[in-house]
């Protein structure tokens, strides 16, 4: 980067595209030099989560690119947030480089080269800020539309059970019903708890998730009473369980859950989840002949 | 990150202050701010921000902490209890 010299400081990242963008977007006023772990496109956290940027990668690069030609000193400068993966004493044992820890954004990097390597409180400790938990929601989005199509055509083959058996409109109905229950849930689970998380009452995840398909439920049902049908019933109660399970799943996601945390939650919530969807499925099929 | 906390003692990490040595690796490495130096040793001062990133053993020299390191994932967990169920080794991460 530059024009880096002898004495330039050696930045270490992942071969993630956006790590390595970000980087050389902070850096642009910097004379440095990049060293790249081959992370397979994987971002620097998870990386170091899942051992591919490990002590041995950093070392192999060091070595396949044989820095220690081009520069004077022996001090790599690597993102804090690979020291899942990365051990400082043992790079030095292995390659002879000195590991310093910056700080987690990269943004705060020009600021830490000035302060002669040191990091503030601050650069030190992950967020996750409205901006970075709604950057998320396409993702997990898109990864529910095979769920939707799927909920779609499962519940078109078990619509016509009821005693209007042949009317063609009544099947779409009921899976149109069906389908806009999963999308609520969808957005209830992958949208709201999102956006609200902070305030959403319960630490546990599936827990948050209950709370905006309930406030759904009743707007809906304090909306059209007293015409509550049983199908609707049924169907608020899989709207709030697919909501439930989505935003468990949205743990993976954040930078603070941990993985005995969410084995704690996972078994109490999917006991729980599971029974509720067995109920709601059966007295969504009952309901045609109730209603 | 004050504002959003997770379940509570639920965490594995441990720190043995007595082979503590005071270098503050795990003080630098720590995205959730648990450790801080005391009288020339570490103490955890915020158990319960602990994600079990395994950051910090991972960089402690004399080996004084020990967790179950591993990521928060859902996806992970029913993969893992799922090739439990099946015999099947190869399922066990997610992403």
């Amino acid at each position: 980067m530059g024009t880096p010299h002898r004495d330039s400081p050696v930045l270490v990242t992942a071969n993630y595209k956006l790590s390595f963008d970000l980087l050389r977007f902070e850096l642009a006023e910097v004379d440095c030099w990049i060293l790249v772990v081959d992370t397979r496109g994987i971002n620097v956290w998870c990386a170091a989560g899942k051992g591919t940027f490990s002590t041995d990668e950093v070392v192999l690069m060091v070595k396949q690119t044989r820095i220690a030609e081009l520069v004077s000193h022996n001090t790599l400068i690597v993102p804090q947030l690979c020291a899942g993966g990365v051990s400082s004493s043992l790079v030095k044992k292995k390659s002879g480089f000195r590991i310093i820890f910056g700080p987690v954004q990269a943004r705060d990097l020009p600021e830490f080269l000035e302060r002669d390597n040191t990091a503030s409180e601050g650069m030190r400790a992950v967020t996750f800020t409205l901006m970075e938990r709604v950057e998320l929601i396409p993702v997990e989005l898109y990864l529910q539309l095979k769920t939707i199509g799927f909920v779609l055509i499962a519940g078109f083959l078990f619509a016509w059970i009821g005693p209007h058996m042949f009317s063609l409109q009544a099947i779409i109905q009921r899976t149109l019903h069906l389908g806009m229950a999963t999308l609520l849930g969808l957005l209830c689970g992958s949208v709201f708890v999102p956006i609200l998380l902070p305030w959403l009452p319960c630490r546990q995840f599936w827990l948050k998730g209950l709370w905006p398909p309930l406030l759904v439920a009743l707007c809906w049902g304090i909306n059209i009473y007293p015409h509550v049908t049983i199908e609707l019933l049924s169907l608020s109660v899989w709207m709030s369980v697919f909501s439930s399970f989505q935003a468990m799943n949205f743990t993976g996601c954040t930078p603070y859950t941990s993985p005995s945390g969410v084995e704690y939650e996972m078994r109490r919530g999917i006991p729980v989840l599971a029974l509720l969807a067995i109920l709601a499925l059966l007295v969504w099929l009952v309901a045609p002949f109730v209603d | 990150m004050q504002t959003m906390r997770y379940i509570d003692n639920t965490t594995t990490l441990k720190l043995n202050v007595d082979v503590c040595v005071g270098c503050g690796n795990c003080i630098l490495v720590c995205p959730h701010r648990v450790f801080e130096i005391k009288q020339k040793k570490a103490t955890i001062c915020d158990l319960n921000a602990c994600m079990e990133c395994g950051a910090c053993a991972n960089n402690c020299p004399v080996d004084a902490i020990s967790v179950n390191p591993g990521v928060g994932c859902v996806e992970a967990y029913i993969n893992r209890w799922l090739g439990r169920l099946f015999k099947d080794r190869g399922r066990s991460s997610c992403c």
